[in-house]
């Protein structure tokens, strides 16, 4: 064999670059199985910056099949609880360009919360059916409440109430989300000299 | 003689102290009502301990602290707790907080305080706890509750214990006037804190503008080994890592301690409470405060009762309101405008300014960044303050962020030389809140997210479920009837015979289903036989309840189940009607996607019209609304449901009809 080898040099350095490429191939499948990344990561960086309201505001059934549509090159302006600054995470994300919202889709709110009036409620668990991500309590005939604290301001179980019993209210200000707003600077023009201030203002 | 480093940037502005050190500290006395808030201090708001209408007397705790970062509450005198509510205090939001208010009745009664012990008798965690009972945080200015920061973690070596005198800033004199009269319990108070955490040397650092303060700090050091060190005063040089690079050369890392570089750092107010409760067993129930500005009369220090009003304090030193166009909670440079002057004084409280109006202007109208880089010169922090301002201007948060704009103090050194006056400060203050906010959202959304999928999840395992319980019944009816075959085959067996016919009639439904009978035709068959079914029950009854039978309970209950089903064949058929207008039949299975798909549809219809078709549409769907209502509504009256349930369907009809009014006005308004 070796001398067979010997004789025919050709014959060596191809055998040897089989070889090669048999071990190599063999590394490169194992650490594919080995390392594989689950799912589509790109759609998961972009899951990773939609609001998770899932409300389908954008048109979606939730913010993943969103994120999936997005990723195969749908609009990125068409979530509203997301808004702006959730477009334009997504422009970086994916560079693409800034677009305002597109109105068509609802505008941006203040979040909300939903709220059950519990007096009224008859037990029929039809929001419970409805609400997307498991915030409201109850049981069948037994009176039902939100869970404010898990609550996404959807919107999604005020329709289907039939005692129209549930109220989307929007989140008051409190000393813990207070926070300074950045100084505003349209109505001030950054070119008025001093002495203007008081008729500009 | 140590040597006093120097750190980068800084500024001198006008020092505005001498006023309000011209009378030695005065007792405020007791006001009438005392408004305590439930958080006065970084972390976790005091959980309350007493009842409304509850007597309480001098220095009883009356809050406790929750959790590890948080700090007790005591009451500053004696007298009944009239209320536990949202009040007013000194924030820039103006927003109200849980305060603990209490109504004096002036005996000023003590309550049992712990025994007086001196301090080296004491072990580490006895002192500790202390501390912690008596309910001391921060009184530089920053509120953070003093034992967390002393509950070091065992095993560290604290190089240098500092004790922080410098109160770089303009107008404040209460640490100075502090150290002039109580320079004794300071000092005893460090000694406290150098028993607490041994660290190789404890310093006290002043600045050199306040000589009187320096002469009495050395006289009551002398002999303990406490070093008193004097710096050239600089603004702001108090900051707590500016000071510890001027006394150690130490630069704390950005975003890091002072533990990281081995330092503990206190304010001398601080040390002073450490020293009443550990030696007294007093909890931290008053404290000292400047009232001072051009505005007032006598400016000075008072000692005032924690809870007190700024108004008391106020008039006391004779206020002008007249002209004091806002009133400044802490210094010129880092305090803010308090909303009202009925706001109480809270731990942190270290100075209550009252400018007139030519003393501390409005800020003039910001101009154009004119990239001068006076602001980086002065920055305190080594920041760039240019740079932060445009990320923070163009809401490039993260850029900020990287440029360290969490090492920003906020200490306004920028603002105070940016020739375009531009509020620097704000910017970086909302740019703060909006990064943290952010990242309170993506944990909210994480959070939504995984709830999300969970309910996904629990759906299709249910759906697994269910589908394999059929899967099992159909096997085992099929056994059955092989069995029954195999036992009897060519005699009709009841049985088998049901189950043909059983199976006849899905061949036929589904046969029916194909041939384009839709759901609707099901949905009414079912009705048409659960009231045949329910009838017929009812034939029974009637003729058991004659013949006076004892199967009558029994025949009853079947027949009100009969009954409950034929409401729900009917609620399915009407739904299913309802459902059928938009000409979509909604996709059974889950409810929450059937939901979203709703929604969107209704969206996609709405959008691109005019604010006309929008009422219309608007009272378009109310009405069918209501016509559901009234229509379950009625169902129920003749189901002879609960009385509540009637009730509430009744009320919600009512309702229904008054926003279907509303809308009608609406539209008629829009139309005209
Ligand atoms: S609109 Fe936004 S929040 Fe709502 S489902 Fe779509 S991506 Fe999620
Ligand atoms: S759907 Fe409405 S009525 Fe039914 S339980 Fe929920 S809130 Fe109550
Ligand atoms: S409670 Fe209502 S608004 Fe809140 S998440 Fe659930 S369905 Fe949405
Ligand atoms: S406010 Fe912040 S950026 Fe401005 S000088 Fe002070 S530390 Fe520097």
């Amino acid at each position: 064999m070796i001398e067979l080898l010997v004789q025919h040099p050709l014959l060596a350095a191809l055998l040897a670059l089989v070889g090669l490429g048999a071990v190599f191939g063999a590394l490169l499948g194992y650490a594919a199985v080995r390392f594989r990344t689950e799912g589509n990561p790109i759609v998961e960086q972009i899951n990773a910056i939609l609001p998770q309201t899932q409300c389908g505001q954008c048109g979606h059934p939730g913010c993943r099949p969103y994120a999936e549509a997005i990723a195969a090159g749908e609009d990125i302006n068409k979530c509203p609880p997301g808004g702006q600054a959730g477009i334009e995470a997504l422009a970086q994300l994916l560079d693409r360009e800034v677009v305002p919202l597109d109105d068509e889709h609802g505008e941006e709110k203040v979040p909300q919360v939903a709220f059950i009036r519990e007096d009224e409620c008859i037990g029929c668990t039809k929001c419970i059916q409805a609400c997307p991500v498991d915030a409201i309590l109850g049981a069948a005939k037994h009176m039902h409440t939100v869970i404010a604290s898990e609550c996404t301001g959807c919107d999604l179980c005020v329709e289907p109430c039939p005692v129209d019993c549930i109220d989307m209210i929007p989140q008051a200000q409190t000393l813990q989300t207070w926070h300074w707003e950045l100084p505003d600077t349209s109505n001030r023009g950054a070119d008025i000299i001093a002495t203007d201030a008081g008729e500009a203002a | 003689m140590r040597k006093i480093h120097d750190f980068h940037g800084g500024i001198h502005p006008v020092e505005n102290k001498h006023q309000s050190l011209h009378t030695p500290i005065r007792d405020a006395g007791i006001p009438a009502e005392l408004t305590l808030p439930l958080s006065q201090h970084i972390g976790a708001p005091a959980t309350p301990l007493v009842a409304v209408g509850e007597r309480v007397l001098k220095g009883q705790l009356v809050a406790e602290a929750t959790g590890l970062v948080s700090a007790a509450l005591h009451a500053p005198t004696s007298g009944t707790v009239t209320a536990i509510e949202p009040r007013p205090i000194a924030h820039p939001s103006g927003l109200p907080a849980p305060c603990l208010v209490i109504a004096s009745d002036g005996e000023d009664a003590w309550c049992e305080l712990p025994p007086p012990c001196s301090f080296e008798t004491l072990e580490r965690p006895e002192l500790l706890a202390r501390i912690r009972a008596a309910g001391i945080a921060g009184m530089g200015g920053a509120g953070f509750p003093a034992a967390v920061k002393l509950g070091l973690k065992p095993g560290t070596q604290v190089e240098t214990l500092i004790i922080n005198g410098t109160e770089c800033e303009p107008y404040i004199t209460a640490d100075d006037i502090l150290m002039r009269e109580r320079a004794a319990q300071i000092v005893r108070g460090a000694q406290i804190l150098a028993h607490l955490v041994a660290p190789a040397e404890t310093v006290i650092g002043i600045e050199d503008n306040k000589p009187e303060a320096i002469a009495a700090m050395c006289a009551a050091a002398e002999g303990t080994g406490i070093e008193i060190a004097v710096f050239p005063t600089k603004y702001p040089s108090g900051g707590e890592k500016q000071l510890i690079e001027l006394l150690t050369g130490k630069q704390v890392p950005s975003g890091g301690l002072p533990m990281d570089v081995g330092v503990v750092c206190q304010n001398v107010g601080t040390a002073a409470a450490v020293a009443d409760a550990v030696e007294h067993g007093r909890p931290l129930i008053s404290r000292i405060t400047t009232v001072t500005g051009a505005a007032v009369d006598e400016p000075q220090n008072f000692e005032v009762l924690l809870g007190t009003p700024m108004s008391h304090l106020l008039a006391l030193a004779g206020y002008r309101a007249a002209d004091n166009p806002r009133l400044v909670m802490g210094g010129p440079m880092m305090g803010f405008t308090v909303p009202d002057p009925g706001v109480p004084i809270v731990k942190t409280t270290n100075c209550i300014l009252a400018p007139s109006a030519q003393e501390l202007p409005a800020p003039p109208p910001a101009q154009a960044c004119i990239r001068c880089g006076l602001c980086a010169e002065a920055c305190p922090a080594s920041l760039l303050p240019q740079q932060l301002y445009w990320f923070a201007r163009g809401r490039e948060f993260e850029k900020a962020e990287a440029h360290n704009l969490f090492d920003c103090i906020e200490c306004g050194a920028c603002s105070y030389v940016c020739p375009s006056n531009i509020p620097l400060v704000q910017y970086y203050r909302a740019a703060k809140a909006e990064v943290l906010q952010m990242r309170r959202d993506a944990q909210k959304a994480e959070h939504s997210r995984q709830r999300f999928e969970a309910r996904q999840e629990r759906l299709e395992r249910e759906e697994a479920e269910k589908e394999a319980r059929r899967a099992a019944r159909k096997q085992a009816a099929e056994e059955k009837a092989r069995r029954a075959a195999d036992a009897g085959s060519g005699e009709a067996d009841p049985v088998q015979a049901a189950i043909e016919r059983a199976q006849a009639r899905k061949a036929a439904q589904a046969a029916g289903a194909a041939s384009e009978e839709n759901p609707l035709q099901k949905l009414e068959k079912t009705v048409v036989t659960t009231r045949e079914r329910l009838e017929k029950a009812e034939a029974k009854l009637a003729q058991a309840r004659s013949e006076g039978a004892d199967h009558i309970a029994a025949l009853e209950t079947g027949v009100e189940k009969t009954r409950a089903k034929l409401a729900a064949a009917e609620q399915a058929l009407q739904d299913y009607q309802a459902q059928q207008t938009p000409a979509e039949p909604a996709p059974a299975g889950d409810a929450a996607q059937a939901a979203i798909q709703k929604a969107m549809a209704a969206r996609a219809a709405q959008a691109n019209k005019s604010p006309l078709e929008k009422a219309r549409d608007n009272l378009e769907k109310l009405e069918a609304r209501l016509a559901k209502s009234e229509a379950r509504l009625a169902e129920s009256r003749a189901a002879g449901e609960e009385e509540k349930i009637v009730e509430a369907l009744a009320s919600s009809v009512e309702r229904l009809q008054e926003k279907v009014a509303a809308a009608r006005a609406e539209l008629a308004a829009e139309e005209s």
